[in-house]
């Protein structure tokens, strides 16, 4: 058996600052990081990696009570992967790819999230928030450099020039705890949004929705099943998706007239979800929600020294899996570069990109999200007759399926206009353009089979493309680029062939990975001489047909801002 | 010209949305007025006889036999 993540309560310790007499100053710590749900512990984990001190509050001492967010994507995975806890999740996870959607009795259109083959994660797993965040805990308790303080509430914000002061309050009284910067990763309700009369604006939609996640064997596929008005739940719409443990996701939408504390109770959710299943199904009540939603995000999520990320800073509807996916995405854009701005390898401006972009992909997590929400729930009689026509439409004509939105599910935002990207000078086709969050790739190292995303990414890193014959004169131009460069940047060496194994592996401080498939080139529409510079965070911030020296560090200028004025 | 009905349109979510925003504030009276509009234009570009009337009895296919929408 594993560990029960749900049962688990951290102790509440007194910390440093508690020791101190009244009248000393404690010390300023680099970062504090609010709140220890997946975005805070991501964010925290991310910067102790990078070699940051980080100090983490939490007002409670438990992980998240319900399965909460289950669906966690492949970005997800990835950044999990270098935060050094993916396989866990994975393994402990429900992979799926395969997506159905109903109309009544009859099936009207599949599809499959990831079609090619070629990447070491699946498109999705489903995995219960309580598992992602013990792994996550796990992991961050292995680092020395991050603390994390239980029944730490914060209670009062200060800003001044140098940094932040915040109140917390414990079940010793309260204590100052001084920061640099504070990552307020504190939820959808964020007391730290709060406390400084901020808000977070949008649309609230008026409809409630049942989960009940059930406990049973049961023989239904490992696919996310959505039915629009199903018999056993007429005029409403309907998700079904498994979970590990046995435990079945059921989603019911209820209407905006439903009695959210009534609805919640066994007597009313055993019915639905008989209705379902059948009226001999054996099954358990595992967790019971009734929640209403709203699309809204703050106007800026940078405010002076505080940053907002994850559901602080924006909120979307469950029907496409944007809201925990995209707040772990916010967690690693913002770690590295409250990293490179606290050694001094970037000025303070850095750190308005982080706003920038995650502004921007929270913009289009909203607009997806918002038009699902629509499409299940039409907002108008003409938006039903629509909504109506299509799904009628799609049982018999392709085209209409594509017009049918059960959730698009979520996918990381590119960063197309991204200050951070250098433009492209040379012709390249395909998807992988400045801003673009890096794809895998299947690639040999001494010829064992391994992964091209495992490479990328904690620092900058170029990428290579190159074949055997050139591969020395190509690696040795790429270190002299690297060498003019401000920053220490990983090479990394892809070689479409091996003529000769021996004379590849011995270049000292170069991986070289053998594409021995040619996936690789043709993801990143390489060519021998082919550079990506990819940024921390496995984006791609330039590249290159044929690099000339000062390329490499222009670019990494700016990446890092290195003109702002600080 | 036969009638296509595979995937076609460029942007799908973008095309959906802005065809509900083009309703927003018509009474019912005038969204029929606007969809009848929006037809005979559509009409007009595709042009083929045969090829709206095969759209035409697709249409008239799919409302038949489905009790969805049906008040």
């Amino acid at each position: 058996m594993g560990t029960d993540y749900q049962s688990l309560s951290f102790e509440y310790q007194r910390c440093n600052e508690q020791q101190e007499s009244q009248e000393q100053p404690g010390i300023t710590h680099p970062v504090v990081v609010v709140g220890a749900g997946p975005v805070g512990l991501a964010t925290a984990i991310d910067l102790a990696q990078q070699g940051i001190e980080v100090v983490l509050v939490d007002d409670d001492c438990i992980l998240s009570s319900g399965s909460r967010a289950i669906c966690f994507s492949k970005r997800s995975l990835d950044i999990f992967d270098r935060l050094g806890c993916g396989q866990r999740m994975v393994d402990k996870g429900v992979r799926w790819n395969v997506g159905k959607v109903f109309l009544q009795d009859n099936m009207v259109y599949s599809f499959d999230l990831l079609p090619e083959s070629g990447h070491q994660r699946p498109a999705f797993i489903n995995l219960q928030q309580y598992y992602v965040e013990g792994f996550l805990l796990d992991r961050a308790l292995q680092l020395p450099n991050l603390e994390i303080r239980w029944k730490n509430k914060v209670v009062g914000l200060e800003q001044d020039s140098d940094g932040v002061s915040l109140t917390i309050d414990t079940p010793d009284g309260t204590y100052t705890l001084r920061a640099r910067y504070v990552v307020a990763a504190d939820g959808s309700r964020s007391p730290v949004r709060n406390l400084m009369g901020l808000d977070s604006k949008g649309r609230i939609f008026k409809d409630r929705f049942l989960i009940a996640d059930v406990k049973m064997e049961a023989e239904f596929p490992t696919e996310r099943w959505f039915w629009f008005d199903p018999p056993f739940h007429p005029n409403q719409s309907v998700l079904l998706h498994r979970q590990p443990d046995n435990v079945w996701r059921i989603d019911f939408q209820l209407g905006w007239d439903a009695d959210p504390v009534l609805e919640k109770t066994p007597e009313r959710v055993i019915p639905r979800v008989q209705a379902l299943l059948g009226r001999d199904a054996k099954f358990e009540l595992e967790w019971v929600s009734v929640y209403t939603f709203s699309c809204l995000r703050m106007d800026k999520f940078r405010h002076g020294s505080v940053l907002f990320a994850g559901d602080s800073a924006h909120g979307v509807s469950p029907f496409g899996a944007r809201g925990a996916n995209s707040g772990i995405q916010d967690a690693e854009n913002l770690a590295w570069k409250l990293a490179a701005v606290l050694k001094g390898q970037a000025p303070d401006a850095l750190l308005d990109s982080y706003a920038q972009e995650r502004e921007y992909a929270a913009d289009e997590n909203i607009r997806n999200s918002t038009r699902s929400t629509d499409f299940i729930t039409p907002k108008s009689a003409i938006s039903r007759v629509f909504r109506d026509a299509v799904l009628r439409l799609a049982a018999q004509h392709p085209f209409a399926r594509q017009l049918v939105n059960s959730g698009r599910l979520s996918v990381p935002a590119v960063l197309h206009d991204s200050a951070l990207n250098t433009p492209d000078r040379d012709d390249f086709s395909g998807n992988m353009v400045p801003g673009a969050p890096c794809v895998d790739a299947p690639l040999q190292e001494n010829a064992e089979p391994g992964w091209l995303l495992p490479q990328l990414g904690q620092e900058f890193t170029a990428l290579l493309f190159c074949d055997a014959k050139n591969l020395h004169p190509c690696i040795d131009k790429a270190m002299q680029a690297i060498a003019a460069a401000e920053l220490p940047v990983r090479l990394v060496a892809v070689v479409s062939d091996m003529a000769d194994a021996a004379v590849l592996t011995t270049v000292p401080g170069v991986r070289i990975l053998h594409d021995a498939d040619g996936v690789a080139a043709k993801r990143y529409d390489a060519q021998p001489g082919t550079c990506y510079l990819i940024r921390p965070d496995q984006h791609v911030v330039a590249r290159w047909r044929n690099p000339d020296r000062s390329d490499m560090r222009d670019a990494l200028r700016r990446a890092l801002c290195a003109d702002a004025a600080t | 010209m036969a009638l296509n009905t595979h995937a076609n349109l460029a942007r799908p979510d973008d095309f959906y949305e802005a065809l509900i925003e083009m309703h927003q504030g018509l009474d019912d009276a005038q969204s029929q007025a606007v969809n009848a509009q929006l037809i005979l234009l559509l009409a007009n570009h595709i042009g083929d006889y045969a090829t709206l009337c095969e759209a035409m009895d697709y249409a008239r296919a799919a409302s038949m036999g489905s009790k969805i929408g049906a008040t």
